[in-house]
């Protein structure tokens, strides 16, 4: 196979003596680039499933009801995490539910009534500036509000209220996004038939965009899920010690707080076995967070394809 | 039906049509002023909102800054700049290493994660069947998913233990391991971004450069890769981003100690590592305190810049197109 395409070429462009070196050096160059490029993907695409694998394996087989649900203890073997998953779940809910409708009606707006001039560009900076704020930021933010300005304390209440700022630039952008991206035509329909903006919205835009919000919610949920450094800072170290404690004012160590304590300063001995199980319960519930509310969505896209 | 002249024994009937057609406008009246009221307030509530994120960013950029200022009342800025003795024990609020220990991890980091990411971008985007790439991008999504301290957690019992077997070094925690983990933690965001980005370039390109003869090296390295540039920088300047602001997955790696990392494996510490480890302990009202709310105020100036930069370029990209 080389040799006729090599003779044409050189019998073609035989004015040039460069060209039939040229072109060997191009093959293989062009093999080498090939194999660099199918080894290292290969090779990450197994390294991200062997990390994958690596923390499951871990933790998972030694899951029981007793660790999800029982009291972490300070010195004695054989802690749970009872309080602190409730609490990443607690704490997720409430910063859901400040920041979704919050960063939907920002996204709204955005989208559907703002005016196209210098102010609003100047909205659109301060979005996606907040939206690249590191995440401490947020917690030293938290601190100074509530524990200063406030004098709360570290609660479940101010770790909320921070992890909601932080998600709320990411729902304005995804919501405001999935708005532009539905067809002039669909709108322009819904006003023919003398629906009002707001029927508009509520009733043709929303609906079509809600795929693209829900993905971004997920993506959101996920974060906040697993979100630490905000929680040290505003909700703190600790839990309450009771479990289904569901006091705004109680202090709210989340699961992905308790795994870097236990890790970094704890004295039990079965450390090393609780962040193991404490890893992979946080892996699993993000991985169920971002699979469990995508299937439903999937389904609809096929279904409204054709 | 209504007669202009009727007779006085039609009263009764006309007060009565008088008052039906008096509810009927008057229901119809309700009903679209309350839409109108409705819509109107549906607008002032969006514009609340967004007002109201607007408000954030500068309430955290005043806060920040106003704390943070506090630290000059005891320090002058070229100890808190210039110097490397932190000592909050002893009065000694130098940030150098913290500063420089920020700038060292980011550019470690971008080192490795920009030339592998670029190389899982042409990867998905050039050389994998459609089937193969459309398994893999989700997969790729989920792995940006997975929480910070996870990754912290895997570096320090996984990659430290191996960074110690393998130079011999008896720590092993420091910037090396501080990158390693970071570039895992970027990669999906840059090489997504940067697949995206070279996916956008139109078929034509290529194709005009298969016809002309080109390698599928040539076609990547002098066709595609140029015209995808500028959503590979925004790629990479937002994997700098979450470089420059992550913190937990660095505080558990990188050895908590504030002294100059002149070598790969010295611990040595970083503004956030530094900022959520020491925040706790300390009384709101010190120098202490503020210096810490001085780095944060760093961070996000950095952070900002690094929006401006990439609205710059996004800026140029549509000019140039």
């Amino acid at each position: 196979m080389k040799n006729p395409i090599s003779a044409s070429a050189t019998a073609a462009t035989a004015s040039n003596p460069f060209r039939r070196d040229n072109k060997g050096f191009n093959r293989i160059n062009d093999r080498l680039f090939s194999g660099v490029i199918w080894t290292a993907g290969v090779l990450i695409i197994a390294f991200i499933f062997g990390l994958l694998y690596l923390i499951l394996q871990d933790g998972l087989p030694k899951l029981t009801w007793d660790f999800l649900f029982g009291l972490p203890s300070e010195i004695d073997e054989g802690g749970g995490i009872g309080p602190t998953l409730l609490n990443s779940f607690y704490i997720l809910f409430l910063s859901l539910l400040i920041s979704i409708p919050l960063g939907m009606a920002a996204g709204i707006y955005l989208a559907e009534f703002a005016p196209d001039n210098k102010l609003i560009g100047f909205v659109r900076v301060c979005v996606e500036g907040l939206a690249s704020v590191p995440s401490i930021i947020f917690g030293l933010f938290g601190i100074a509000l509530f524990v200063e300005l406030f004098q709360i304390g570290l609660t479940i209440l101010g770790g909320a209220i921070s992890l909601a700022f932080l998600n709320l630039p990411v729902l304005t952008r995804v919501t405001e996004e999935s708005i532009r991206a539905v067809p002039a035509e669909q709108k322009s329909a819904s006003f023919a038939l003398g629906a009002t903006h707001l029927q508009t919205i509520m009733r043709a835009l929303i609906p079509a965009a809600l795929n693209g919000i829900i993905t971004g919610i997920c993506l959101v949920a996920g974060r906040a899920f697993g979100e630490s450094a905000v929680i040290i800072l505003t909700a703190g170290v600790t839990t309450s010690g009771e479990m289904w404690d569901f006091s705004l004012f109680s202090p709210g160590e989340t699961l992905a707080v308790h795994l870097w304590y236990v890790q970094s300063e704890a004295i039990v001995s079965d450390a090393q076995e609780i962040a193991q199980k404490a890893a992979a319960v946080l892996v699993f519930v993000v991985l169920l967070i971002n699979l469990l509310f995508r299937i439903p969505l999937w389904l609809n896209s096929r279904k409204t394809r054709r | 039906m209504l007669d202009s002249n009727p007779a006085a024994g039609k009263a009764p009937l006309r007060a009565e049509l008088g008052r039906t057609l008096l509810a009927g406008s008057g229901k119809k009246f309700d009903r679209r002023s309350r839409l109108f009221a409705m819509n109107r307030m549906f607008r002032y509530l969006c514009i609340a909102a967004a007002a109201f994120v607007c408000l954030i960013l500068v309430l955290i950029l005043f806060l920040m800054l106003r704390t943070g200022v506090l630290t000059f009342n005891h320090i002058s800025f070229a100890d808190f700049f210039f110097s490397s003795d932190w000592t909050p024990e002893n009065e000694q609020y130098g940030g150098l290493v913290f500063i420089f220990g920020t700038f060292a991890l980011t550019a470690l980091t971008l080192l490795i994660a920009v030339p592998l990411s670029l190389m899982i971008a042409i990867f998905l985007s050039v050389f994998v069947p459609t089937w193969l790439k459309n398994a893999l991008r989700p997969i790729l999504d989920l792995l940006v998913g997975i929480p910070s301290v996870v990754y912290g957690y895997l570096g320090l019992t996984v990659l430290i233990p191996l960074i110690r077997d393998v130079t011999g070094t008896g720590m092993g925690d420091g910037l090396l391991a501080a990158a390693l983990v970071l570039t895992i933690m970027v990669l999906p965001t840059v090489s997504r971004i940067s697949d995206d980005a070279i996916s956008a370039v139109p078929a034509k390109f290529s194709d005009a450069s298969y016809a002309l003869g080109a390698t599928r090296f040539q076609t990547v390295w002098k066709v595609l890769l140029p015209s995808a540039k500028s959503g590979i920088m925004y790629a990479v300047i937002l994997g700098m981003a979450r470089a420059v602001g992550e913190t937990m997955a660095v505080v558990m790696v990188i050895g908590n100690t504030p002294q100059i990392a002149d070598s790969l494996l010295k611990p040595t510490s970083v503004l956030t590592s530094n900022i959520v480890m020491q925040i706790s302990n300390v009384p709101f009202d010190s120098t202490w305190n503020y210096a810490l709310y001085l780095m944060g105020f760093l961070l996000l100036l950095i952070s900002l810049l690094m929006i401006v930069a990439v609205r710059w370029l996004q800026r140029r990209g549509e000019r140039v197109s």
